[in-house]
């Protein structure tokens, strides 16, 4: 008996322990365009550019951008610079959110979806690519990316 | 009202299958006459390497193959030699026809799956495992020997539907990317991925040496790597699924000529 309540204990120890899980926040779309923020807040540039050039979030696999230190960069995709004068706020976020709703056969990954979605791997399974935060401060910079 | 459930239900299968059909949307396929190898965007020295066997790391790999070539192994204490005799003759064009239908199986085997056949069957060895220093060497010394000969898949019916399956499994999206093989290595064939230019994904020269992973690695290592950066579940070694997916793609390559042990970045 004490055995089998360690044996609980144990287990609801473990499923604590856990990460649970992130729900994807709501958001509602408007035209081409979601037109209220993510998290609620408005997104930190400073930090938008940072995720914006950090490798492992993919976005210069395929975009260049007014970057002129980064080596590496793609060009299978138009160039951020200008994106801040091409889209308003809104239709930046849902074009990092979800851009197959405006074009089923772009390349463009959904940043912030995790169904539909086949044989994902282990590690990146039921996760979007960005997190809300991360989405909110992508957009704040591409704002500023006006020229 | 029940005809109409029982229609429903019957439907469901079909819908089922549109479904699937959607998510597959096929790249358009390259003209033949605009194919290229990899090769063609090597740098000098790249390409340099490559060419001159005796700066050709993978070459080591194939030295090593042709001892083991005339090695005896397993119970049967037999030799590759003591059957196929002087490579340069029995194996020439071997690995350009390959993968080829297996009728025990019932599906088609690559090279490495035919080496390991022979050495169960023939030689009663066990068979070596992907990517381990024997099956490279001897997949790149067999491969050799097509060095130079057209990409030849055999003209055989029954490899059609792998092929097929092949080919839809090259255009499905996959990953938390939800990228298909096809988005790059078709539309956007040349286009630069980070900065490198993407290539064709014409399987001309495995197994090959990459400079990236210090070693001579076969066909599957590599698709094993496009998945892991389209973060997709990959295969086992020797999955149906890349088996498939190598006879598609040297039919795509059809014609184009070997280069084994080519280098690559």
């Amino acid at each position: 008996m004490k055995f089998m309540l360690t044996a609980l204990l144990a287990n609801v120890l473990v499923m604590t322990a856990a990460p649970a899980q992130e729900a994807l926040q709501r958001y509602e779309v408007v035209g081409d365009a979601i037109p209220s923020s993510l998290t609620g807040v408005p997104g930190d540039a400073e930090r938008g550019r940072a995720i914006v050039l950090k490798r492992e979030n993919t976005c210069l696999l395929c975009h260049s951008g007014p970057f002129p230190d980064e080596r590496f960069q793609g060009d299978l995709s138009p160039n951020l610079a200008g994106a801040g004068a091409r889209w308003s706020e809104g239709q930046l976020r849902l074009r990092l959110v979800d851009a197959s709703r405006l074009n089923p056969a772009t390349i463009m990954p959904s940043y912030y979806r995790v169904d539909g979605l086949t044989r994902v791997g282990a590690t990146w399974r039921g996760k979007p690519i960005l997190t809300a935060e991360q989405i909110e401060d992508a957009v704040a910079y591409l704002t500023t990316l006006r020229q | 009202m029940t005809s109409g459930w029982a229609r429903l239900r019957r439907l469901a299968p079909a819908a089922a299958v549109l479904a699937a059909m959607a998510i597959v949307t096929a790249s358009a396929e390259i003209p033949l006459n605009e194919r290229r190898s990899g090769y063609a965007d090597l740098g000098r020295e790249t390409k340099a390497m490559q060419d001159d066997d005796t700066a050709n790391p993978g070459m080591l790999a194939v030295l090593d193959g042709e001892t083991l070539w005339s090695a005896k192994a397993g119970s049967a204490g037999r030799s590759c030699a003591d059957c196929h005799g002087d490579a340069r003759a029995s194996m020439k064009g071997v690995s350009a026809r390959y993968p080829a239908f297996d009728a025990a199986s019932g599906r088609p085997v690559n090279i490495e799956q035919r080496i390991n056949l022979c050495r169960e069957e023939r030689q009663q060895a066990k068979p070596l495992a992907y990517e381990s220093r024997d099956m490279l060497a001897l997949s790149a010394f067999v491969g050799l020997q097509s060095r130079g000969q057209p990409i030849a898949p055999p003209d055989d019916a029954r490899l059609e539907p792998f092929r097929d399956a092949g080919r839809e499994t090259y255009n499905r999206r996959q990953g938390q990317l939800n990228l298909a093989c096809g988005h790059c290595h078709d539309d956007n064939r040349g286009q630069r991925l980070a900065g490198i230019v993407i290539p064709q994904a014409h399987p001309t020269g495995y197994p090959l040496y990459r400079l990236e992973w210090q070693s001579v690695g076969s066909l599957q290592r590599r698709l094993r790597n496009c998945l892991i950066g389209m973060r997709a579940e990959h295969y086992a070694y020797g999955a149906p699924e890349y088996v498939e997916l190598e006879t598609y793609l040297m039919w795509r390559a059809r014609g184009m000529p070997m280069e084994t042990p080519a280098v690559r970045p």
